[in-house]
């Protein structure tokens, strides 16, 4: 909306600021000016951008009643400015309301003999100002009031009404074409203004195209009305058509201001095309629905609760105390309220017509606030008593974050949703059994958002891909977030976790082949990340297997891992299926983990094992292994199995470490046959209570040798 | 290369002083010009060796030659040569040792740290400002991000026909048309439904920060996203005062950008707050002098805020009843403030990011400026 200052000091001839200094004060209450700019009529052009709960801000007047309280300035009433020239000899046009639920006033006035040209004059030189495109002269007048004053209203070609006015809910089926030429078909719950035989205009919304006023229109009916806030609402989404008129009836009109409106209108119409006013004002009124708006039952305030509510001032006068009474009533009066003083700081206030969003004595000390100005309050600090509450999982989630971090993932945050295709194939794999079911959006952003996410791996994967696809080859992502599950009915969120791993792992040095480096850098990621608990701490909590892999990881290049037996995570190579419809060409390592399992356990407290002060022995074994033959395996004859709490074997009481130090297969099957690899096994013992004697070691190694070799192994020289 | 042996020509103490002071310089003279390894052997063996040394035959020489008493002084001086040609001989040693392994480095080279992940500019954001209200006394609270319509809408005193409830600017869940409305499931489009969650859990007094996420059905451009973040605060108590509200978003502006920053307050609507703000902070890039990314004026528009409407209090207390709790939030005598603020506009304004969709890409050409 757009204010002109000059059509603005019409009003406050007294206004003791330049144009500037006013838009400032008008800003600093709310009355935003959003733009200045130099007007063709003189002055300047203001830009608004007015609360929608404010439409009766967002015309001339009711921006200068806003100055006129900011400045303490006498705003005349809106009135009819000189008495019209009545044919009085004529009877008032006959008007009837039949739905009196929704149409609470209608004014009606007649205009006989108009000769129409286009606009002359303040209305001529203002829609020059604002640009805005002149129609005929009666419809620039309609045009003209509602920038004037706000409130819509209508002309109509009277020799086009039958009989009177009626104001009535439409009939089902009934057909309307409207002024901007479109046929609309009505509903019962549409309120129309019709005459005897047919509707003329849809209320509220949009005058009839058949009605209408036109260069050879001689005779014309004024129109100004209110309706119902919510029938206007309802049939303006219906049909499609936000007007200026809908836009004001939809957040309530001022009940008052037919009358003043409809003189307003009918003074210039005769002004700009001549004619004569003919009969009476007709003023129709509902007294039900005059008593819900303009006749409103007084509220009540307490200047205490206004204190109570709004502090202290920063005002010179009475620094740090309360709003005093006087300043309170003060600012009331000016945007139009009528106050009666009931006893010491109480009042009774009757509310302005035209401030239907003003109900309660909140609202009332909002006005003060606003008025008096926001910034002229002081700036406090409340004392408080209460307690401070941890957040149950702040530290678990810090330590991911940070674990994550220090090992070279980089945080991101993906999309909410994703494909039904993606859902379909990354489920939630990595959550225990009990949580299933993806959850459907109803009016999701794209098709390829159409759902919640169950897992993040699916989002992993898209970042990776959008990685790659420009060219960033090296990649370490991790996002840590919201997953559902459920349906729509019930809906369960958990706390997801996904790590992206694509690229340059260091090349597999001499334990992994350079094609399993990347996902042993991501098991060594995970392993470190779940060791931060303390149901990772005893050994063999922690345990990977590579069976009922998801779809979406290809066979063979993944793992499920467990703790203490239950399902927390599974990650591995995306599939050939899902690179070749990712347009990806290098392996990408993703993992999901149910971070929400994480939660319930507590960090790793350590606990510090004493140092031994005697000398570690190591040895080597070279060994040559069937592939089938895994590391578990090997680890579990030399120390026992995770599920004997991988106590060390008491043949070997001193053995402190194992772990490969080499791998080995050979492709062309010569220095190590086909179907089997080498093994560098180094072994540390060390006792904590003496130094270990020669034979000892001695026999411990034999015992290690024979075990490997039950398992299949060739020892090798 | 040989030093010439000097001529003695007397024991007395002058004679001494200018043969050793000759010794002296040719042996530092000679160290000079050591390259190190075989060289260094060399001149060891030339000096200290123990059959060849020169300071071996002098000393021999010259003790046999010279007088009783002039022979301490002698052995005194040929002991103070030796520490010094030894001295001269370490020198070298270690000068040797540097040179060999500059020699192998181009210590301009990048160095080889092992890559450090980066921490999420919105993460990092959102904790910050978290960190400044926990600082004054508010517990973290959380919520779904799912949410029904009545913690969303209902309970916060939007209106049933409210624009903001309109599904054009709401994410649905499927299947919901069946429900009553206050049950049907949405995606929250404002984290303000843990204020009601938490009221509903709580008796006043009550300080809360919320951090989340939240959805709006928008479409994407360079300032708007469908996902973003938001930080909210609830100030709940029986003498909490609108200038309480502005003392204390004043107090954390200046935490957050410095106790140069100065706050504006200007009157606004918000369905569950009245009277309602958005808070303008002075420029942070220019003081206020005006620049670009004040648009010139001075001032940046970061919140919204505002005292907590009595209705919202009144939906509170009518829940509270109907799960059997106690309705303790009388407007009469409890009052609050609540304020909200965009995290992603904040971080976009403190680290110049001018594309919101680069929070939720993933790009690690972006994230990495982070680390
Ligand atoms: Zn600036």
């Amino acid at each position: 909306m757009n204010i002109l200052t000059q059509w603005l000091r019409s009003y406050l001839p007294r206004l003791p600021v330049d144009d500037r200094r006013l838009a400032e004060d008008l800003t600093l209450r709310g009355i935003a000016v959003e733009g200045e700019f130099p007007a063709s009529c003189g002055g300047t052009l203001y830009e608004m951008d007015i609360t929608t709960n404010r439409v009766d801000a967002m015309n001339h007047y009711g921006v200068a009643r806003e100055a006129a309280a900011i400045y303490g300035l006498h705003l005349e009433p809106l009135a009819p400015a000189a008495p019209l020239v009545e044919n009085r000899t004529g009877a008032g046009f006959p008007v009837r309301i039949e739905a009196e639920d929704l149409c609470g006033r209608f004014t009606a006035r007649m205009i006989r003999g108009v000769r129409i040209g286009p606009s002359t004059g303040t209305i001529a030189r203002y829609f020059a100002a604002l640009g805005q495109k002149q129609i005929l002269a009666p419809v620039d007048v309609t045009n003209f009031a509602w920038m004037d004053m706000g409130h819509p209203t209508h002309v109509f070609d009277l020799d086009k009404i039958e009989g009177g006015i009626v104001v009535r809910r439409a009939r089902a089926g009934e057909r309307l074409r409207l002024l901007d030429g479109s046929e609309k078909t009505l509903t019962g719950d549409d309120l129309v203004v019709a005459d005897e035989e047919k509707p003329l205009a849809l209320a509220g919304v949009m005058g009839g195209w058949d009605s209408r006023v036109t260069e050879a229109t001689r005779n014309i009916l004024v129109e100004a009305a209110w309706f119902d806030p919510a029938a206007i609402r309802s049939s303006s989404r219906r049909h499609g058509l936000h007007t200026d008129a809908s836009h004001r009836f939809e957040r309530g009109a001022d009940f008052n201001a037919a009358p003043l409106a409809n003189h307003l209108v009918t003074r210039l119409v005769v002004e700009q095309s001549g004619g004569e006013v003919e009969g009476p004002l007709v003023d129709v009124k509902v007294p039900a629905l005059a008593a819900r708006t303009a006749e409103r039952p007084a509220i009540r305030l307490e200047v205490s609760q206004v204190r109570r509510i709004l502090g202290k001032t920063a005002d010179e006068e009475g620094a740090g105390q309360g709003i005093a009474e006087e300043i309170v009533a003060r600012h009331l009066k000016a945007l139009g309220c009528d106050l009666t003083r009931q006893a010491e700081g109480e009042y009774a206030v009757k509310l302005p017509s035209w401030r239907l969003d003003l109900e309660r004595e909140i609202d009332l000390i909002e006005e003060v606030a606003r008025v008096h100005g926001y910034n002229r309050f002081a700036n406090t600090l409340p004392a408080f008593q209460g307690t401070v509450r941890e957040l149950a999982h702040a530290a678990q989630e810090a330590a991911i974050r940070q674990t994550l971090r220090a090992l070279g993932y980089t945080e991101a945050v993906g999309s909410t949703f994703v494909s039904a295709e993606e859902a379909e194939t990354f489920g939630c794999a990595e959550l225990a059994g009990g949580v299933e079911g993806a959850v459907a959006m109803g009016n999701p952003l794209s098709a390829e958002a159409g759902m919640l996410r169950p897992s993040l791996a699916p989002g992993m994967a898209t970042m990776l891909a959008h990685n790659l696809h420009r060219d960033v080859s090296v990649v370490r992502l991790f996002e840590l977030g919201t997953v559902f599950a459920g349906s729509t009915a019930e809906v369960k969120e958990r706390l997801g976790l996904a790590l992206g791993a694509t690229g340059a792992a260091k090349a597999g040095g001499s334990l992994y082949r350079p094609e399993d480096a990347l996902f042993y850098e991501v098991k060594g990621a995970m392993e470190t990340l779940l060791g931060k608990f303390s149901s990772a701490q005893s050994a063999g909590s922690l345990s990977f297997d590579a069976a009922g892999l998801p779809d979406w990881i290809e066979p063979g290049r993944g793992a499920r891992v467990w703790l203490n037996g239950e399902l927390v995570a599974v990650f591995g190579e995306l599939s050939a299926a899902q690179l070749q419809a990712r347009k990806l060409r290098q392996p990408c390592v993703v993992a999901g983990i149910d971070a929400q399992r994480l939660l319930a356990d507590a960090l790793r407290q350590p606990v510090v094992t004493e140092l031994s002060r005697f000398q570690a022995v190591e040895r080597d074994f070279s060994f040559l292994f069937p592939d089938a033959v895994t590391w578990a395996a090997i680890e579990t004859a030399l120390q026992g199995s995770a599920a004997q709490g991988a106590s060390p074997a008491k043949e070997v009481s001193d053995l402190r470490s194992l772990r490969p130090v080499e791998i080995f297969r050979d492709p062309s099957g010569k220095a190590v046959p086909f179907g089997s690899y080498s093994l560098l096994l180094r072994a540390v013992f060390q006792s904590k209570e003496r130094t270990l004697a020669e034979q000892e070691i001695a026999s411990w190694t034999e015992w290690v040798v024979a075990r490997l070799k039950a398992l299949g192994g060739a020892q090798r020289v | 290369m040989s030093a010439a042996i000097p001529e003695l020509r007397q024991f007395d103490e002058a004679e001494l002083d200018r043969v050793f002071a000759r010794l002296e310089a040719d042996a530092a003279a000679q160290a000079r010009m050591l390259t190190g390894g075989e060289s260094l052997e060399a001149f060891r063996l030339q000096w200290l060796g123990r059959k060849q040394g020169l300071l071996g035959q002098l000393s021999a020489a010259w003790l046999k030659s010279a007088p009783t008493e002039a022979k301490p002084s002698l052995g005194v001086r040929f002991n103070r040569l030796k520490a010094q040609i030894e001295s001269l001989l370490e020198e070298s040693r270690q000068q040797d040792q540097a040179g060999s392994q500059a020699s192998g480095l181009d210590v301009t080279l990048p160095g080889a740290a092992p890559r450090v992940g980066a921490e999420h500019p919105l993460v990092k954001t959102m904790a910050e400002i978290v960190g400044v209200f926990q600082r004054m006394g508010y517990s973290v609270g959380l919520g779904p991000e799912v949410e029904t319509d009545f913690y969303n809408f209902e309970a916060l005193n939007f209106p049933p026909n409210h624009p903001a409830r309109d599904t054009q600017d709401t994410l649905v869940i499927a299947g919901q048309e069946r429900k009553p409305l206050r049950e049907r499931l949405l995606m929250r489009t404002h984290t303000s439904p843990v204020q009601i969650r938490s009221m509903l859990e709580q008796a006043p007094p009550l300080r809360l920060v919320i951090p989340g996420k939240v959805h709006r059905n928008d479409a994407a451009d360079a300032t708007h996203s469908p996902v973003f973040h938001q930080v909210e605060g609830l100030c709940v108590d029986t003498q909490i005062t609108f200038s309480d509200l502005k003392g204390t978003l004043d107090h954390a502006m200046k935490a957050l950008f410095g106790s140069a920053v100065k706050t504006r307050f200007f009157p606004s609507f918000f369905p569950f707050t009245e009277p309602s703000a958005d808070v303008q902070i002075s420029c942070i890039f220019c003081g206020g002098k005006g620049c670009r990314k004040c648009k010139h004026s001075g001032w940046i528009e970061l919140l919204g805020c505002g005292m907590v409407d009595p209705a919202v209090f009144e939906a509170v207390n009518q829940r509270r009843s109907e799960l059997g709790r106690e309705p303790v939030y009388d407007t009469r005598k409890i009052s609050g403030f609540a304020f909200g603020m965009g995290v992603d506009r904040i971080a976009m304004m403190k680290y110049g990011i001018g594309d919101i969709g680069l929070l939720y890409s993933g790009d690690l050409r972006f994230l990495e400026q982070f680390a």
